[in-house]
């Protein structure tokens, strides 16, 4: 019963969708109040609407109904109630739904935001944001509805793969999609401008709180994923370049541009086009992402059940969501004229120089994760791209990136003086060439110490050239100290965000740098009782106990006694689990964690001497990168609380 | 035309996707490698039985019949995956022989007590040495060889019901002829 409610509730959304789709879009070309009024409750209703059919399959994983398909397939009994809860979205119909609630609600929160938002925008938006709502549910409803019943209803489910039962990853979909989706809404605003003719400061204004969200959870997504790799995997690995990363990966570098972008045209009203198609390749990249992952046409490690009348059904979504969005831009991008002048010496020449580059970087990944696919086409026979490529192409192009990085957010709007500028960034600069050196002598004759000592030099650079700025808008050292410590506290959140934010890269560059240059690894097998040594570390392997019972599992814990120089300083526990259903093994790895480096260990099963499998990791630096990526999200978050993005836009210019 | 670049590239990409879930719609997946071992000979082996008390299993005695060559192993999880789909092979002509790789003789024995034994016989590679010989890629892998000892398919990973169907017995029935 639950469950048919929640299918109609589907059904309703749908049509709820197709009105809201059109009635606000013809009012508004018509200038209708009456019309345009619908978007509202319509937004509104269609939310609650997938909300309840969202609860419903909620409901039913809850209950154990294994008369639902979906729940059959993906629920075990005896899992504990938070597994059954985030079961939900475990496999791909309840992850479309998450993403369907996820949209709705967006659509929601914009009808709800206070009323100083441009009616025709709003309105417009809110239509356009429909249009890609009833795509999906007619895409759930057809071909991957979570409400089919199974008659007869087997007596238990076969259970989700264990590997997703982990506390981390059960939040990770929704955040992802938080931030996936929420690049819709900047998608709608564009295109509603599109519609409109008329891309201005003010739209810059209005959009820019929606693309910062959901950047902050896309950030928080991939990070979060990220992190659960390197624990869980049991590689210690934290980025495999994988499809499926890559998919979440590019619309982040678009929307990191796209960000970048909207500051130059609300601030200067310029590159106006180049914004408003940044605003529909990421969300565009979103769908794609979907696409890839969903409908098999690559190979990745983690892959939804592929299904190829879905994967017809989304490039069809995909054609008419992508297509119409640029023949659109493609029709009104002239009429987006731009109006100031724009010297390439300024912050918005460095906003622009920036964005080149993380297009390029982009670029780069989109080619490398679908070269397999054009190669496939062109009859090159079936190749894949691994690692090696993207860390040669990605890294070098997004280096002169960061070096530029300071500098730009030092240049003044308008006409900025690169002389100034880099008056302003000598002590930083000799900080980072006073490291590098210091680094390339300590480490002369290890293997990549120039690579170490390079990028150190780079991190150091980031760091204290964001300060320097800091240190300019405070006149640290002109004006009397108390006055700079009022100046500091009296700076706008933007631009405390936006430091945090770049200083955030300054972490990620030391964890990649350490754990990528750094890492010392020692693979073997292990009898109790013996001992191994890594990087100053002395692991003595105390005791193994097998076949302990845990939640839906039996597992092997190893115990080992750590040492450095001879004191003790950990016992750490890595374990072998073996779930019953699915069957599968996972690792669980136990890891040291310190803002020097990690101690990871892992226990990998029995040789027939009774030896055990061990392999034992020292990644210097490896949490900077998790941080890093947590700096860059409370930098966005920052920025979102910025008062500016409370009060009103800028007035709109007749156009 | 240079505002409409951005829509060509997309439609051109959209081509490009649509060619490719055909081809899966017809069975071609883009994770098929194919293996530099087929339309060749299957390399010599000799491999105990799994079953102490009947012959080795050799080379020699793919000829004559077509036989259906399936590398498992106890510990792989695929293999579980596959198992209970073997038995849709039965009955069409083709010999069903598993070579338990690199696995202890009485974990395998005790897996197919539990799971059934759908084999005409079960033969141990211990030390996986047949199984590098054949280009093993991992388990569960199938390969087809036909009445003269040639190799003329391999399935990687899983064998579906799907596959089976498609592709498994549609080529057992063609080299039965």
């Amino acid at each position: 019963m639950v469950a048919e409610t929640g299918h109609f509730a589907l059904i309703l959304a749908l049509l709820v969708a197709a009105v809201q789709a059109v009635v606000p879009l013809v009012g508004a070309q018509r200038n209708d109040a009456a019309l345009m009024a619908v978007a509202k409750p319509a937004a509104l209703l269609q939310f609650l609407l997938a909300a309840a059919a969202f609860f419903a399959l909620m409901y039913c994983y809850v209950t154990s109904d294994f008369s639902v398909l979906n729940v059959a397939q993906n629920r075990y009994s005896d899992k504990p109630l938070f597994y059954k809860i985030t079961g939900v979205w475990g496999d791909h119909e309840g992850s479309m739904l998450l993403w369907e609630l996820i949209l709705t609600g967006y659509a929601a929160a914009v009808a709800l935001s206070g009323g100083k938002l441009p009616r025709g925008l709003r309105t417009r938006a809110l239509a356009v944001q429909s249009m890609v709502s009833f795509g999906f549910l007619l895409f759930i409803l057809l071909t991957s509805n979570p409400f089919l019943r199974l008659d007869p209803a087997p007596l238990n489910g076969q259970g989700l793969n264990p590997l997703l039962e982990d506390p981390g990853l059960a939040f990770h979909p929704p955040i992802l999609y938080l931030g996936y989706v929420g690049f819709s809404m900047a998608f709608s605003f564009a295109i509603a401008a599109l519609i409109e003719g008329k891309v201005d400061a003010a739209w810059a204004h209005w959009i820019r709180p929606w693309s910062l969200g959901a950047w902050c959870f896309l950030t928080l997504g991939i990070t979060g994923g990220s992190w659960w790799a390197y624990y869980t995997l049991g590689w210690g690995g934290w980025w495999y370049w994988d499809p499926t990363e890559n998919a979440s990966f590019m619309p982040w570098l678009a929307g990191t541009a796209l960000l970048h972008a909207l500051t130059v045209v609300e601030k200067r009203g310029t590159m106006k086009a180049w914004t408003v198609l940044l605003a529909i390749i990421t969300f565009s990249l979103s769908l794609l992402g979907t696409f890839l992952v969903r409908s098999g046409v690559l190979t990745s490690v983690h892959s939804f059940a592929t299904d190829p009348q879905r994967g017809i059904y989304i490039l069809a979504l995909l054609g008419v969501v992508i297509g119409s969005s640029l023949a659109l831009f493609g029709l009104r991008a002239p009429s987006l004229k731009s109006g100031a002048l724009f010297a390439p010496v300024s912050r918005e020449g460095g906003l622009l120089f920036g964005n080149v580059f993380l297009s390029a970087a982009l670029g780069t990944v989109f080619l490398g994760t679908l070269y397999p696919l054009f190669a496939d086409a062109l009859g090159l026979g079936k190749v894949s791209v691994g690692p090696p490529f993207f860390n040669a192409t990605f890294v070098p192009i997004i280096i002169p990136a960061c070096i530029a990085m300071p500098i730009g957010a030092l240049l003044a709007w308008k006409r900025g003086s690169l002389k100034i500028a880099l008056k302003r960034l000598m002590p930083a600069f000799f900080i980072a060439a006073a490291l590098a050196g210091g680094i390339a002598l300590m480490m002369a004759g290890h293997g990549r110490f120039i690579a170490a000592a390079a990028a150190a030099a780079l991190a150091a650079w980031i760091l204290a050239g964001m300060l320097a700025g800091v240190a300019q808008q405070i006149h640290l050292f002109d004006a009397p100290f108390k006055t700079s410590l009022q100046r500091l506290f009296k700076l706008p959140r933007a631009f405390h965000g936006m430091t945090v934010a770049h200083i955030g890269m300054a972490c990620v560059i030391l964890g990649i740098a350490g754990s990528a240059l750094g890492r010392t690894q020692s693979i073997q097998i292990m009898h109790t009782g013996e001992s191994v040594q890594v990087s100053g570390f002395s692991l003595t392997l105390k005791k193994v106990r097998d076949d302990i019972k845990g939640p839906g599992y039996t597992f092997s814990r190893g115990t080992f006694d750590v040492t450095s120089g001879g004191r003790p300083v950990a016992v750490m526990q890595p374990e072998k689990r073996h779930f019953a259903v699915p069957p599968e093994d996972t690792t669980h790895a136990a890891i040291r964690t310190t803002l020097l480096g990690d101690l990871y260990v892992v226990l990998d099963g029995r040789d027939e001497k009774g030896g055990y499998i061990t392999r034992i990791y020292y990644d210097p630096f490896v949490v900077w990168i998790f941080l890093g990526g947590g700096m860059f999200a409370a930098g966005g978050l920052l920025a979102l609380t910025d008062r500016r993005h409370r009060i009103a836009a800028p007035e709109r210019k007749a156009s | 035309m240079k505002r409409f670049l951005p829509l060509i590239i997309f439609l051109a990409l959209a081509g490009i996707f649509y060619w490719r879930i055909v081809l899966i719609d017809r069975g071609d997946m883009p994770s098929d490698i194919p293996s530099v071992m087929i339309g060749k000979p299957a390399p010599v082996f000799d491999l105990p039985n799994l079953d102490k008390g009947r012959k080795p299993f050799t080379a020699a005695d793919l000829k004559g019949r077509v036989t259906l060559l399936g590398f498992f192993a106890s510990w792989c999880v695929d293999c579980g995956i596959e198992h209970p789909y073997l038995s849709l092979l039965k009955g069409h002509g083709a010999a069903l022989v598993g070579v338990d790789y690199e696995d202890k003789s009485a974990a395998a024995r005790a897996w197919l007590e539990k799971h059934g034994n759908p084999y005409d016989a079960v033969v141990t590679d211990a030390r996986g040495r047949t199984g590098i010989d054949f280009g093993l890629y991992g388990v569960p892998e199938t390969y087809i060889i036909d009445r003269q000892g040639i190799i003329r398919y391999k399935q990687t990973g899983p064998m579906t019901p799907d596959v089976i169907r498609k592709t498994i017995l549609p080529l057992v029935a063609r080299l039965e002829k």
